[in-house]
Formats: C-alpha cells, structure tokens, sequence
C-alpha cells in the first residue's frame, strides 16, 4: 500500500526535490524506514545515533502527532504522512542575575573592591548584588576553604556555612582557611575568624550540623546560590534535590586524587540537575572517599575557586554559566575537558513528572546502613562510625587490644594498600591488600578468627562480607580501623 | 541569503516587540530571496528569555500555504536577547538543514546585529553566510 509523506522544504534536496513522496508501508514505523532506505540522506536528520526520532521531528498522519498513537499504528491507504520541524533553539548563555537585590557600597568598599569595579561586567551594579547576596557553602573543608576566603574577599556580604567538624591536622595539607594553631577548634569558628579578618562587613551565619533531610530546607531556603563541597553521596543527592526544590542553583565541585570537576545544577535556569547525570548513586565502596584515596591538596584551591567562579557570574548574572556542562580537570595531564550533561525530562527529581517531591533518607538511598556494611565509605563528614554503634560483624578497637593482651589464637588482616603500610602498622598484622583479595583469601586459615581492618572500617567491612561469601564463619571488622587504634589504644601509631 | 531592507526592519521590530523574551518567525521566498515572512509565536512558557519554539502545526500551516502560492521556506529568524546573533549549542543540536538561520541580538529592547547562519550537512556546526540587503 502506498502512502503519500510530505516532506518539509527543509529536506526536500534529500528526496529530489519533491515536496512529496510515495512510500509502501502499513504502520508508521514502516513508512519511515522505508522512506529513509529510499532516501539514506534523510536519515541522519530523522533520527539520532541511537536510532530515535530526533526529539524536533515530528510526525503527523493527517493532523495528528504520532506520538499520540505510537508509531507502530496501522495507517490506511488515504492517510497522509507529514514530516514537520519543530523549529526550536535559543541561546543557554544569557542568565539573570540570581540576586536581584543590590546594597550600597560604602566609600571604603568602593576603594577595596575598586578592581572589580572597573571591570564593566562586574561594576558598581555587579558589586552592589555581590555585597546583597547570600550564599550557602555545604562544609568548609578542602573545597569549602578556597571558596569561603576568594567570595568573601570579592565582596559576597552574606556567608552561611554548614559545618559540624573541628580542625585536625590532616586537614592542613588542603582546608586553607584553616591553620595550624586552629586544630582541635571548630571549623566554623576557625572560618569565621579569617573571614572576619578579611572583610569585617561579611555577615556569617554558623550552621553548626550535618546537613539532614529534617534541617535542609529551612538552611537552604533563605540563600541565592547554594555550593556544594561535600565529600559524599548522601550529602550531594541530598544538596541537589533540596536545591531543585526551592530552585536554588547548585555550584557542583568534587576532588578526587589528581582530578576534580565541577558544573553548575539549576533546572530552574534550563539546565540539568545532579540526578539528571547520575539517577542513583554507586554502589557503597566504589567510589573510595578522599580519606581512603588520597587527594593532592591543590585541586582543592583549583575546582574550589572555579565553583566561586561560577557563584560570582550567577550572582551578577554575566558570562556563560557552567550549566549543562561538566567541566573535568586532570592535574597530572593538566587539562581541562568538557562534558555535556543533558537534562534529562525523566528525571525523579526535575523531570516532567518528579517522583521524588520530598526529601527522602539519604543514607538509605545510597545504600549506606546504619551501623553496619560499608559505613566508613562514604567520606567523613556525613557518616560518623563512632556514633554509628558496632554491628553485628563488628568489633571494637577495644576488643582487638584485649584479644592481643590475652594472646588469643586469631589473625590480624590488614587490607589497606601497600603505600599505606608505610605510613602506620599495627604490629603483626597480615598484609593483604583488598584488590589482592580475590586472589589470595585462600592463604587465611579458615579454622581461626580473623580481624580485618584498614584505615576506618569501610574497605573491612567489604574484605569481611567477601570473605564470608568465601565461607569464612569467623570473622571480625575492627570498626574505626588502624585510625581508631591509634586515637584509643596506641598513641605511638600516627593518624593519617 | 537576500532580503529587502523593508522585511529585514519588519523583523527586527517584530523581534524587539517581543523583548525580553525569544521572538521568532519563518522567511519565505524563492531562489534565496526572502520575498515575506511569516510571524510566529513563540509556544515556550517555561523559559521564553533564552528559548523558542515554533509549534509543529503552525509550522505546517505556514508551509502549506507557502507551497500553495509557489513560495519555499528559506529560513528561519529568531532574536537572541541580550547575547550576541551567534547560534548557541542548543541552536545547533536543533538546527534542519537547508535553512537561512537569521538571528538578530536584541540589546535592551532594541535590536543590534544581525547574522545569518547554514548547518553543515555533517550537522558538526553552523556556518555563518552573507545576508545581502536590497534596498
């Protein structure tokens, strides 16, 4: 049966020029593939690689839009088939001011930010809504620090900062807004007196929690632009869909060894939101957290300053934001690469039809128990395993120096990576590292206990749950690993 | 791409009456001279500022009766509010082939440049082409 579709003069030079053609078929489905085998020049505009419709083609039989139907609905013979643009585009550049307040400057700001305001895209205007916005940052740690000194030293007027942690020294190597003297002190009080000591106007609000699904809205409800620094997958999802829901631009950064990356999050904006790339979080333990992976400290200052970056061209609305884009830094490369990030219109959270409208519990979303499996894993500012409480698998650092005392028969794992060993050892361990594992578990004696530990618990308690799939009945996690160890029993071991 | 000075002012006002949002409309004509054009509303409500949409079916009828007086679409125009007339990223991955993409920057209400660009036939990007204006 032959059926007549209309083409657009848009590709009537890949159908020889006519504005329509006979093809056979008794479904849209067919028709279509017929006519693009007739015409292969049509097909690359028709459909994308993955051999979709593009989404500005439609398809009308007579006037109605197939996708009213499907396109495997039988036509009859006196349908007529058309092709039709959906002409669409537009530009993702321009973005309003997030903050459309503006406050004076006073002589003294005009002088101190007198750089700024000769720029033409910042100037007195720009200036005036950096000193009227509020900006939330989520932890004042690796990221957290370059973001909290460069805003408040380009005249952000308002800094709230989500932080429940105090200052250790392991932190120095990266939080720079953190100093030596500052250890054993709250971060936010820490932060604040830097902060002050650059700009005595800043006003800072403390915010001395972790961020939860009970407390987040009411935090984040009263900002401009809300940055993410966190470390973890409970805290992110947490932060982006709270964000989405009062549309509130989410300046995205993460570090990891020698790489980082950043975006922007604003679907309110037009642009995607974090689920949009990433709907469910890893697997507990497949990412490994900056305490158990190690971060080179300058990536901090290199992702944190071009999430203040982006902060700034939002709050002054000029420039291209980071929006629909990831932008991925590799520092042993040096190099920059730039991924697209679609929105995606199925996404629970900002697609068409949310599924998520509220906030749910994070660490159950990202498979994180509470206090068991895989708790350390997750980075450390949102899962705390001292308050967690032992599982079942459990043992405490408490128990281990007791079993040692009274020389019990049992074996010491240390699954840590090698390059680990030299930092810290508790004497007489095995060392086994957990990518060996696979490997090697059957050097363990089955018949004896078997203590596992690492760093902080987390890479343990994935070595215990292999190895009692192995068929291994007797074996411990020691929760709080070698750190806890050396924090309780042997101060001679150095914490890292 | 060839138009007469007259349509090309009738499109700019057209553009600047829809400030601050995306404007747009379809160029007919024949042999690449634009002869008229024909104004189209701009279907987003979500976010107009930075996006348009012409509706498939005003578009059908817009080519119908195009093809019924002999006439082709030659292009399509749209304003860019305060950015500059060059196609962005979203333009591209939505652009047909075989059109005159005229885009006209809108700068607080008035209009300022004017380019126009082809979509390569690799659909890889947007070339920009001389716009002859007859006087």
């Amino acid at each position: 049966m032959a059926i007549k579709v209309t083409i657009p003069t848009a590709l009537r030079r890949f159908a020889d020029n006519q504005a329509s053609v006979e093809v056979q078929g008794k479904t849209i489905s067919e028709v279509l593939n017929n006519l693009t085998r007739q015409h292969a020049q049509l097909r690359q505009h028709l459909y994308s690689d993955d051999g979709k419709l593009r989404n500005f083609v439609r398809v009308y039989v007579n006037d109605e839009d197939i996708r009213a139907k499907g396109d495997n609905a039988p036509i009859n013979e006196n349908d007529e088939i058309s092709i039709v643009p959906s002409i669409a585009g537009g530009n993702l550049a321009k973005v309003d001011p997030v903050v459309k307040d503006r406050a004076k400057l006073t002589n003294e700001e005009i002088k101190r930010y007198s750089r700024h305001l000769i720029l033409p895209e910042v100037g007195v205007e720009g200036q005036e809504r950096l000193k009227a916005a509020k900006v939330l940052l989520i932890g004042s740690g690796g990221l957290g620090s370059p973001l909290a000194l460069y805003l408040t030293a380009a005249g952000v007027g308002n800094i709230g900062m989500v932080e429940f942690d105090t200052v250790d020294f392991s932190n120095l190597q990266r939080q720079i807004l953190h100093f030596t003297p500052d250890v054993g002190k709250h971060k936010l009080q820490s932060a604040e007196e830097k902060l002050k000591a650059i700009n005595p106007n800043l006003k800072f609000t403390p915010y001395n929690t972790k961020l939860t699904s009970d407390n987040a809205l009411d935090i984040l409800k009263d900002y401009d632009v809300v940055i993410d620094g966190t470390d973890n997958f409970p805290t992110r999802y947490l932060v982006n869909d709270a964000c989405v829901m009062l549309k509130k631009p989410n300046v995205y950064g993460s570090i990891f060894r020698f790489e980082g990356m950043a975006s922007v999050f604003a679907p309110h904006l037009g642009g995607p939101c974090y689920r949009c790339w990433y709907p469910e979080p890893p697997p507990p333990g497949l990412v490994p957290s900056c305490a158990e992976g190690g971060v080179l400290g300058v990536i901090c200052g290199i992702i944190g300053n071009i999430q203040a970056n982006e902060a700034i061209k939002l709050i002054i609305g000029k420039g291209k934001p980071l929006m629909g884009r990831l932008l991925r830094f590799d520092a042993m490369d040096m190099s920059f690469r730039e991924y697209k990030i679609p929105r995606d219109p199925n996404c629970p959270v900002c697609g068409k039809n949310p599924t998520v409208t509220k906030l749910i519990d994070y660490l159950e979303f990202c498979g994180i128990g509470r206090g068991g499996e895989a708790g350390g894993t997750s980075g450390d500012s949102i899962v705390d395993q001292k308050e967690e409480g032992l599982g079942p698998d459990d043992i405490s650092v408490e128990t281990l120096k007791k079993m040692r005392d009274a020389k019990d028969d049992f074996v010491l794992v240390d699954v840590r990576n090698p390059d680990e060993f030299e930092i810290s050892v508790i004497d007489g361990s095995v060392k086994l590292p957990l990518p060996e594992l696979p490997q090697r578990f059957k050097e363990l004696p089955k018949d004896k206990l078997l203590a596992v530990h690492c760093k902080m618990g987390g890479r343990s308690a994935r070595a215990v749950n292999f190895l009692k799939q192995q068929g291994y009945s007797k074996v411990k996690n020691v929760a709080g690993g070698i750190n806890a160890w050396a924090e309780r029993i042997d101060p001679n071991v150095p914490q890292y | 791409m060839k138009l007469a000075r007259v349509l090309l002012e009738q499109i700019r006002r057209h553009l600047e009456a829809g400030y601050p949002n995306e404007a747009c409309g379809v160029l007919l004509g024949k042999d690449g001279v634009v002869t008229e054009i024909a104004m189209a509303d701009n279907t987003r409500t979500d976010s107009a500022r930075n996006r348009y949409l012409i509706d498939p079916l005003a578009y059908l009828k817009i080519e119908r009766a195009a093809d019924q007086r002999g006439l082709e679409v030659l292009g399509i125009y749209h304003s860019h509010p305060d950015v500059a007339a060059r196609p962005s990223q979203f333009d591209l991955d939505h652009a047909w082939p075989n059109l005159s993409y005229l885009i006209v920057s809108v700068v607080k209400g008035k209009a300022v440049e004017s380019n126009s660009w082809l979509l390569r036939e690799d659909r890889s990007q947007f070339d920009q082409e001389a716009v002859t204006v007859l006087d």
